[in-house]
């Protein structure tokens, strides 16, 4: 089971990609789960995201303490927040980060383990004159996870946000996806 | 609309609840927001500004509004539904016993959360608890596809002219109701002719037969209607089953006054309610996977408890805790503990059984509570580590 816990800060839509990757890996055929950490929804306060997605359908109702990915929306999270608390040995981390994932490592001090970079802010203000960066990391986490497929991916982003925003917000955030997914590196 | 393929969708479990509602659709629906519940009316209110619906939605100014205005709504027929949270159930009190004595089957959704104070949004069960002796049928579900078939064949539980009783459906607020996961919907059409059409026996509209409701019963006549009302309830246990079977037939989802996992030759068990007891399934098959012959048993159906066949269930175990997410400061353990002990009285040989309060305003509880729980039992079997009855799971200062 593929685990990931998601760290932004509220209003950045950690909730709506969490919520976004569990639901296309419904077109995948495969069982999820999404849900935050509910708090006082504060504008900028650290918020916590949990998806699970499975072949087999998910029992449990936990936080999720033992991720095996962690996604980072938003850099200045980085030494702030614990976001590399419980961890995997062979867990994976992707970053927002302007630099190399080897630098991630030294930013981070992180051993071992799979990291994986996109300047996800850079893709938002491209694509979307916004600072908004969940649906470029969305990109970055279906590139790292192969959790699902990224036209699958695509698919559910243009049906949330032509639902909730029209078309133009909705290809502008496709877009997002796609320029994030290539630029992300791994090591 | 939620992102679909085939018949599963992706929802929230609000989300999955409102379109059994949009299937179900009902009459009357009177509603008043509170977090966590509010998106099922939200959803739901959507529907019927869209026309999906014919229901006639009244968005009153009060949860006791709201119950009252379902209570007459029913007592002229229609079929009714509303939902709730926490202090708008805890406001709705008074008119619980009216729906009930009345006989009005209304279905209502409980979204459950901790009641004040101090204030607190997230999920524990003092909510229903505390309305056990309303006279409702009450309904537990471990997840949103549980919530979604209990909201469908609560409606059919409720409206049986052996019962004619109101229902309410329980499941966790925020960690079932607001995580979006995979639902399986039954068709329109098959929820239609599911529930059919309610027939009330009598009707406040009914001008051919009239009859009045909500009278005066003093010391000629109270205690015959209150005893009547525990008939009704009696029949529940072989209503909830026939529907549950039927429903069972239908869909291949099967349902039970209660659910038990890798029970049958456990020697530790653990009992509790929704969510709770899907997350320990994981612990349980960790530990039989290490030899220890651990079991859930899950009651469903709170009102009517069917004591008998769980205190059987329980009849072989050698330790049982039960599991509380809710309190009764001073009595004898928590209220499912206080049922499921008194349930093991009939029994010639009785198990240990302890009780844990947890999770109380939504302290997350973690596999490794889970764990300590099962370890509680086996020490306990063994005739080591602590004896108290009560304890308190994943709290400072204990």
């Amino acid at each position: 089971m593929l685990e990931i816990r998601w760290h932004g800060r509220g209003g950045q839509g950690a909730v709506t990609a969490a919520k976004m990757l569990a639901a296309a890996a419904l077109r995948q055929g495969k069982q999820f789960q999404a849900f935050p950490e509910y708090g006082p929804e504060r504008r900028g306060a650290p918020v916590q995201v949990f998806t699970r997605i499975s072949d087999e359908p998910v029992r449990t109702f936990s936080y999720i303490t033992e991720p095996n990915m962690i996604v980072i929306l938003d850099p200045n999270l980085i030494g702030k927040v614990p976001v590399t608390d419980g961890l995997t040995e062979d867990g994976v981390v992707v970053a927002n980060f302007k630099g190399t994932p080897d630098e991630l490592r030294k930013t981070m001090g992180i051993k071992g383990r799979k990291l994986y970079t996109v300047d996800a802010t850079g893709v938002a203000m491209r694509t979307m004159g916004r600072a908004i960066t969940n649906t470029p990391m969305l990109g970055a986490v279906v590139r790292a996870s192969g959790a699902v497929t990224l036209d699958q991916a695509l698919e559910e982003v243009r049906h949330v946000f032509e639902d909730r925003f029209g078309p133009k917000v909705a290809e502008a955030n496709v877009e997002a996806v796609k320029v994030a997914y290539e630029e992300t590196q791994g090591e | 609309m939620a992102t679909k393929t085939a018949n599963r969708i992706a929802v929230t479990g609000n989300a999955g609840v409102a379109q059994a509602m949009r299937q179900i659709r009902p009459d009357v629906v009177a509603a008043y927001p509170i977090t966590p519940q509010s998106d099922v009316v939200e959803e739901f209110s959507t529907f019927v500004a869209e026309g999906t619906v014919p229901t006639e939605f009244l968005p009153v100014e009060s949860e006791h509004s709201a119950l009252s205005a379902c209570v007459g709504a029913s007592a002229a027929g229609a079929r009714v539904m509303t939902a709730t949270s926490s202090q708008g159930l805890a406001y709705m009190w008074e008119v619980l016993y009216i729906a009930a004595g009345n006989r009005c089957p209304i279905v209502m959704i409980n979204v459950n959360r901790a009641l004040s104070a101090p204030i607190n949004i997230h999920c524990d069960h003092s909510d229903s608890m505390g309305t056990l002796h309303s006279g409702w049928i009450q309904l537990y579900c471990k997840n949103a596809q549980e919530g979604y078939d209990s909201t469908i064949m609560a409606v059919r539980i409720a409206e049986h002219p052996d019962i004619q009783l109101p229902v309410m459906v329980c499941y966790d607020g925020f960690i079932v109701s607001h995580g979006i996961t995979s639902l399986e919907m039954v068709d329109d059409e098959e929820v239609a002719s599911f529930i059919g059409t309610r027939k009330p026996p009598y009707s406040l509209l009914d001008a051919e037969h009239p009859i009045s409701m909500g009278n005066l019963a003093f010391t000629d006549y109270y205690m015959e209607v209150k005893r009547q009302q525990a008939e009704a309830m009696r029949h529940a246990p072989r209503v909830i089953q026939e529907v549950q079977e039927e429903f069972g037939k239908l869909t291949g989802r099967h349902y039970g006054m209660f659910e038990t996992y890798r029970l049958d030759d456990a020697d530790f068990v653990l009992v509790a309610l929704n969510s709770t007891a899907s997350t320990s399934e994981i612990v349980v098959d960790e530990l039989r996977g290490k030899g220890v012959k651990a079991g859930i048993l899950r009651p469903r159906v709170m009102r009517p408890f069917p004591w008998q066949e769980i205190a059987q269930a329980l009849s072989r175990a050698s330790a049982v805790a039960v599991l509380d997410r809710a309190q009764s400061p001073g009595g004898n353990g928590g209220p499912l503990a206080i049922e499921v002990r008194s349930a093991l009285y009939e029994l010639e040989r009785r198990p240990r059984m302890i009780n844990g309060i947890y999770g109380l305003g939504g302290r997350d509880i973690l596999m490794s509570d889970i764990r300590s729980v099962y370890d509680r039992l086996q020490k306990l079997a063994e005739g080591r580590g602590p004896s108290e009855f009560e304890f308190y799971l994943g709290v400072r200062g204990d």
